[in-house]
């Protein structure tokens, strides 16, 4: 062998070859943690000034950080992980980002090749055990292969249905001199995902619509995924047809939450007008959305009398679960191109009387006011404390994170996202844990924009470590977190559906979050009267790095409006109706046993 | 599901994938993953040049689970493309199988003779055993082995099913 001194200009040891490769997909900034298997590339890496390494505290946190990184900016987000525990460790992120659909490229190094299946140190099937959470995965088994596998892999996690790409790298490859191929020189053999809709089909579709009595425009990730172009031409449509539109929980701020076309969320968790609207629609067009069970419902119940028109550009999306009468293969953004210039071309209205009606009735439902809850002037609302962390960020670019749980929701449904991209939270997998390295992620992206991770105090504990990323690089993200002492959404299932047996769902023992922000070098901020609410918020966003603020909220709040799984739309269960026996009749058996 | 239960049909789907490492465990697991069923796989390198397999996998369920299945399939980033031979026209489905049958006397004779009517070979000989040859639709392998049970069946071993479409055009 070759050392890469005496080696040919054109050739480059394979840990080189890899930053080379990464520098040329226009890659900034690498989330890792450094272990044996990955030494070479680490080597690589401290000779080069054109990526920047961002050390994590944990390689689930390098996922989720390449997550908010990538969901936030539009680029795909990088991560460097070692083998064996380095790679399990990322799992978890992984599948988050598959079923969140975001394009991330997890670099795991792995034993020499001779090694591989003798259950060496820190050996595992990284292939085998990320097979199922990643879009696609490679093992290089020869040095020569490895440019063309990295940009196969960036074109992969990024073209068709976006998602995570694993690259398992032994370190023999790493250190064998070999030729780099040019990102120009590599094309997919065969994965050429669908990007236009079917004109035919893109005619039927605006035909639909403008045929329509009681249209709604429900639109999801997808739209968000398509670039901010996608949300551009959906407010134009939107504003074109007149038509109403709610957002799914991975497509808020698709649309502008302010404007009065916009419903709200639907689902689960969603406002009443826009679930109501869903369920009695006669003509739905849903965009970049999956018909996830969160946002259906009952699906026998689900919106029974309309005709759904479904773009997505992932074809396995189309009749999964509920069948559709027109199916668009497609990119968000092109489709509604196309889909608008269809309208105008066509000449099509809407049908305005009925159209009128339909908001007549929209409205009624919009007075039901479904988010109202009590205010109360000693203990701090959760909903209130989003309500003000909003007016006091709204005036200027902010980017929310989230953990997993009730704050999670309060803030899709309190926080009023204008824009694309500002919002990212863990919505197929429910990861707690994620909003923290996902902010951290988002800072990167973003310097200088405020970035705040709303928390709960439990899921915050799940990857607190990460404290430690942002004081070491300064990233001045404010961790926000509601906290009602409470694993609060199991405990409000557990209110609603379990007889208000509260099985291993207090949380006990919680750390003084003042001064663990401290021994992070982080400051720490606690509020626990309203009238410091605004005061405590301005001071944190005023605080030039790292704040923890940790909020004690009425720990027995819960969730309204609240579809019971196995519910139909309409079966909202709302905050100010009668406290029901906690054998709740809207609670099927059926329902008692889904998630 | 809005739509009603549909009949539940078996369908011969040919995968057409690029030959790398991982492709067969991306399929079956993307089979027991998400819960469907698989009746008979076979896999082969069909181009050496091309690196391409053809995997022929049986599978069965309502109509809506298999457009699933295939929309599943096609999702994989080294399938090339996914034919229901079920759907999509006349076709050849074919098996191959290896029998193993012991005994003596009358029984020998009988299985010789069966064997001669369903135009199975016989590859191996004792003097107390045959090992027949047999290739045809899986029905006619089944009725095979059955008629071979009372005559002293030892093993079976069948390939699963292998299939193509008629006329000239390809796939
Ligand atoms: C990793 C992980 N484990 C368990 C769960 C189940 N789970 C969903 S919400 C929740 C409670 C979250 O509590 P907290 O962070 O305090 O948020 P709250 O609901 O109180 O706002 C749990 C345990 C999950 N989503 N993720
Ligand atoms: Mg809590």
């Amino acid at each position: 062998m070759s050392t890469a001194a005496q080696a040919t200009p054109a050739q480059m040891s394979g840990a080189e070859m890899l930053i080379k490769a990464l520098i040329d997909q226009g890659v900034e900034v690498v989330f890792g943690y450094p272990g044996g298997a990955v030494l070479p590339i680490y080597d690589a890496l401290f000779k080069q000034n054109a990526i920047r390494h961002i050390l994590v505290r944990h390689e689930q946190g390098a996922v989720h950080a390449a997550e908010g990184y990538a969901r936030s900016t539009g680029k795909p987000g990088v991560v460097l992980v070692t083998s064996g525990p380095g790679a399990t460790n990322a799992v978890t992120g992984l599948t988050d980002a598959l079923l969140d659909s975001i394009p991330v490229i997890c670099l795991t190094g792995q034993v020499a090749t001779h090694l591989v299946g003798t259950d060496a140190f820190q050996e595992c099937d990284t292939t085998g055990i990320t097979r199922p959470c990643t879009k696609h995965n490679y093992l290089v088994k020869n040095v020569d292969d490895l440019s063309r596998v990295v940009h196969e892999a960036f074109y992969v996690a990024t073209n068709g249905r976006p998602g995570p790409v694993v690259i398992d790298l032994p370190k023999d490859v790493q250190v064998a001199p070999g030729t780099y191929t040019g990102k120009d020189n590599v094309k997919h053999k065969t994965y050429r995902p669908q990007v236009s809709g079917d004109d035919a089909k893109i005619k039927e579709a605006v035909a639909m619509m403008a045929a329509a009595e009681r249209p709604v425009f429900y639109t999801g990730g997808g739209i968000i995924n398509a670039g901010p172009k996608a949300s551009e031409l959906l407010a134009e449509f939107v504003r074109l047809t007149g038509f109403p539109i709610t957002n799914t929980l991975m497509g808020l701020g698709a649309y502008p939450a302010t404007d009065k076309q916009f419903l709200g969320m639907l689902g689960m968790h969603g406002t009443w007008e826009a679930n109501h609207a869903m369920h009695d629609c006669d003509v739905m067009i849903n965009i970049g959305a999956r018909f996830d069970d969160r946002i259906t419902g009952r699906l026998a119940a689900f919106s029974p009398g309309s005709k759904k028109i479904h773009v997505d550009i992932d074809p396995s999306s189309h009749n999964k679960t509920v069948r559709c009468d027109l199916n668009i293969v497609g990119d968000a953004c092109k489709v509604l191109e196309q889909m608008i210039a269809a309208w105008k071309q066509g000449g099509y209205k809407p049908n305005q009387k009925a159209l009128d009606k339909w908001w007549q009735q929209i409205d009624q439902w919009r007075a039901r006011d479904s988010l109202k809850y009590k205010k109360d002037s000693k203990i701090i609302k959760p909903q209130l404390a989003i309500e003000r962390l909003y007016e006091l960020t709204k005036d200027q670019d902010t980017f929310i994170t989230t953990e997993v749980g009730q704050h999670q929701m309060w803030a899709a449904q309190f926080y009023k996202f204008n824009k694309p991209n500002r919002w990212m939270t863990s919505g197929g997998l429910g990861t707690m844990g994620y909003g923290l390295p996902a902010a951290i992620g988002v800072q990167l992206g973003h310097p200088g924009k405020l970035v705040v991770d709303i928390a709960g105090e439990a899921s915050i504990l799940m990857n607190i470590q990460e404290l430690g990323t942002a004081a070491q690089f300064r990233l001045p993200v404010k961790v926000f977190i509601l906290n009602n002492e409470y694993m609060g959404m199991v405990r409000q299932w557990q209110q609603l559906l379990h007889g208000g047996r509260y099985s291993q769902s207090y949380s006990e023992s919680l750390p003084d979050f003042v001064k663990l922000a401290e021994a992070f070098h982080c400051k720490g901020l606690r509020c626990t009267d309203p009238a410091d609410l605004d005061g405590v918020i301005k001071e944190m966003i005023a605080y030039d790095g790292p704040v923890v603020v940790d909020v004690a909220v009425d720990k027995a709040e819960n969730c309204f409006p609240m579809v019971p799984s196995g519910a139909a739309h309409n079966e909202m269960i709302l905050a100010d109706d009668k406290p029901k026996d906690p054998t709740n009749a809207s609670v099927t058996e059926e329902g008692m046993a889904l998630v | 599901m809005s739509a009603p239960q549909q009949p539940i049909q078996s369908h011969i789907l040919s995968v057409l994938v690029d030959n790398e490492p991982g492709i067969l465990a991306r399929v079956v697991g993307l089979f027991s993953g998400r819960g469907y069923n698989i009746e008979s796989l076979t896999v082969a390198e069909v181009s050496d040049a091309a690196h391409l397999s053809r995997i022929t996998v049986v599978t069965s369920g309502p109509s809506n689970v298999i457009d699933q299945i295939k929309a599943q399939l096609g999702r994989l980033v080294p399938v090339h493309n996914v034919h229901d031979l079920t759907v999509e026209g006349p076709h050849i489905a074919r098996e191959l199988a290896l029998i193993k049958v012991a005994g003596t006397g009358e029984k020998r004779v009988e299985s010789l003779r069966i064997a001669d009517i369903f135009r199975a070979r016989a590859v191996d000989s004792t003097t107390e055993s045959f090992v027949f040859e047999l290739t045809g639709n899986p029905e006619k392998i089944t009725a095979f082995v059955e008629l071979m049970k009372p005559l002293g069946l030892v093993d079976v071993s069948r390939t699963g099913v292998v299939a193509i479409s008629r006329g000239p055009k390809p796939l």
